[in-house]
């Protein structure tokens, strides 16, 4: 009986570093089933549209940091990349260049970020929350210098259609999101790449010692971070039709929140990007409950503050190493 | 020609032979770290198939020196042969695919992946769909329950390391080693975590192996250790070899006596070959 009950699990939930957390769950279907009866406006279809809107801009600069997450790692500067590739991509489509190479360029300066970030990580060995909290600044600091603090309107037709076109009802970065979602689903559990993520995050040391060629890996990881926070960062001036230097601005809150709260341990080696979808969308329920009853921007803040909080220091009770300190 | 046995009766009568045929040869290895020299010229033959066992004190450099085989630490200099061929060893993944394999004294496992991905790890059973190759889980999972079973334990392969005992993990770390049949076999204080049961059990698949061909070396601070499995028994002292000696060819309390006065430093000479 106790196997029978084992094996349901297993093939529900998963197992070892990449199962779902069934309280996760939940606690999703429990928050959504208590928006359902707090609010006539929750179930609405323009409001879910408007909150799956929002999640995507986070849910992709999501992935990335839940492959940085589970490896041991931490990236700050998901925000500034985001600002600075929208805002190369508008400068390049405002002198006339075509959305391709735009998007190209974009996702380009998204890469290089992240090698900066892993370089210096991986080879140098430099703290990652240092290392990435010092390019949230450079990065940042230059979208403003170049830019002189000003935004960028883009009025290229394609581009827009982008963040506001829809496909059978459906938006299209709704779509890229479910995507980009599949495709690191598909990823993590079956590839060298996914598998070495887990490894790195769980002992960098034994990956090692295995023959693993772990300051490569760390530096496909963080470039595969830079890449995601770009393509986000794209959506973002796709769906709001402007790039600013202070765009997405404390999004590494949202973004970190998720990940942790869909079970990918700070500690490294668990979590899977099925977890921080859920992660996700019961932030954004959070998020939206809080929109419909009224409760001021700010105090949504301190709430978000306070459910990374709790995710991480359910992190620490699960894994039983918060008595080892 | 000589015979040897081992502490299991093993007969192991082409040991002296098998010695002149290195498989691996050391000459002049150093290794330094910054100004601290932690091998200074250590020269150094295992024969196929023979098991040398080698203990010093603490700090005396036998773990460097097993970690410059097994490519853990390049050597500063030096040069090592393998099968009479030079080689360096610039990282773990050299000294494997020259059939050199390590159980380390903490295992080095990965505690958040299953056991047969950790067996499995750096060296991934992949399979094709169409122009991408993925990781075949199956095949692993298969070969893992497979060496499990070979070792004659019983655990799920599916399990993740850390919720294993420490027996059976230091049995994963031994499967690991075993699985893509190495031709040398390097062992850092391998009973350390074990019950006399496990020990008993661990010795058995190692004379086993020894018995295929594999060549042993095993660093150990226990004596009964390295005179359960040793062909020949090394005594490394600042950083080089203090002398070499045959377990059998003195009676156990005379071989550990003069053992303790090689690490010491109170005897210098060396037994074997003298």
């Amino acid at each position: 009986m106790k196997q029978l009950i084992e094996l349901m699990n297993t093939k529900l939930w998963g197992r070892g570093a990449s199962a779902i957390n069934p309280g996760l769950v939940v606690a999703t279907v429990v928050v959504f089933i208590v928006l359902c009866f707090a609010s006539p406006y929750f179930l609405n279809a323009y409001n879910l549209v408007n909150v799956a809107k929002a999640l995507v801009i986070v849910g992709i600069a999501a992935a990335g940091e839940t492959v940085v997450i589970i490896a041991g790692g931490f990236d700050l500067s998901i925000g500034s990349t985001m600002a600075a590739a929208g805002m190369l991509a508008a400068y390049l489509l405002d002198i006339g260049t075509g959305v391709g190479p735009a998007f190209l360029a974009a996702i380009v300066l998204g890469i290089c970020i992240g090698a900066a970030n892993g370089t210096l990580i991986a080879y140098f060995r430099i703290n990652p929350l240092i290392t990435t909290l010092a390019m949230m600044a450079i990065i940042r600091g230059l979208a403003f210098v170049i830019s002189d603090g000003r935004e960028i309107i883009i009025t290229n037709k394609t581009w827009l259609s982008l963040g506001t076109g829809k496909w059978v009802g459906i938006p299209y970065i709704v779509l890229i999101l479910i995507v980009i979602y599949l495709v690191f689903a598909l990823i993590l559990p079956r590839t060298t790449f996914g598998r070495y993520v887990y490894a790195i995050g769980s002992n960098p040391r034994a990956a090692r010692l295995s023959g693993v060629s772990t300051k490569k890996w760390q530096l496909a990881i963080y470039i595969t971070c830079g890449a995601t926070a770009a393509l986000a960062g794209l959506m973002l001036a796709a769906r709001t039709g402007t790039a600013m230097p202070a765009a997405a601005m404390g999004f590494e809150l949202d973004v970190i929140t998720a990940v942790i709260l869909g079970g990918a341990s700070l500690k490294g080696g668990r979590g899977t990007i099925l977890g921080t979808a859920i992660g996700l969308i019961l932030l954004f329920m959070i998020n939206n409950g809080l929109t419909l009853a009224q409760v001021p921007s700010f105090w949504q803040q301190v709430v978000k503050g306070f459910i990374l909080l709790v995710a991480v220091l359910y992190d620490e009770i699960r894994s039983g190493r918060s008595d080892d300190s | 020609m000589m015979s040897t046995q081992n502490n299991f009766g093993t007969k192991n009568a082409d040991a002296d032979n098998s010695a002149r045929i290195p498989l691996i040869e050391l000459s002049g290895i150093t290794k330094s770290f910054g100004n601290v020299d932690a091998l200074s010229g250590v020269d150094l033959k295992i024969g196929e198939a023979e098991s040398v066992g080698i203990i010093g004190d603490n700090g005396a450099g036998k773990s460097t020196l097993v970690k410059v085989l097994s490519g853990v630490y390049p050597a500063t200099g030096g040069t090592m042969k393998f099968r009479g061929r030079e080689v360096r060893f610039n990282n773990p993944l050299d000294a494997r695919q020259n059939g050199i394999e390590m159980i380390y004294q903490d295992l080095a496992l990965c505690e958040d992946l299953d056991v047969a991905q950790n067996i499995f790890l750096g060296r991934e059973i992949k399979k094709n769909y169409g122009p991408i190759r993925v990781l075949d889980n199956k095949a692993m999972t298969r070969a893992a329950a497979e060496d499990i079973a070979n070792m004659g334990l019983d655990f799920d392969v599916e399990r993740e390391v850390g919720m294993l005992s420490g027996g059976e993990r230091q049995m994963v770390a031994v499967a690991r080693a075993l699985q893509f049949e190495p031709s040398t076999l390097l062992m850092d204080e391998p009973t350390a975590a074990l019950s006399a049961e496990k020990i008993r059990k661990l010795w058995e698949m190692i004379l086993e192996l020894k018995s295929r061909g594999v060549s042993i070396l095993l660093v150990s601070h226990r004596f009964t250790d390295i005179l359960s499995i040793c062909d020949r028994i090394v005594v490394v002292r600042g950083g080089k070899i203090a002398g070499e000696m045959k377990p059998n060819d003195h009676p156990p309390a005379q071989t550990m006596a003069m053992m303790t006065e090689m690490m010491t430093g109170d005897r210098i000479s060396k037994e074997a070959g003298a």
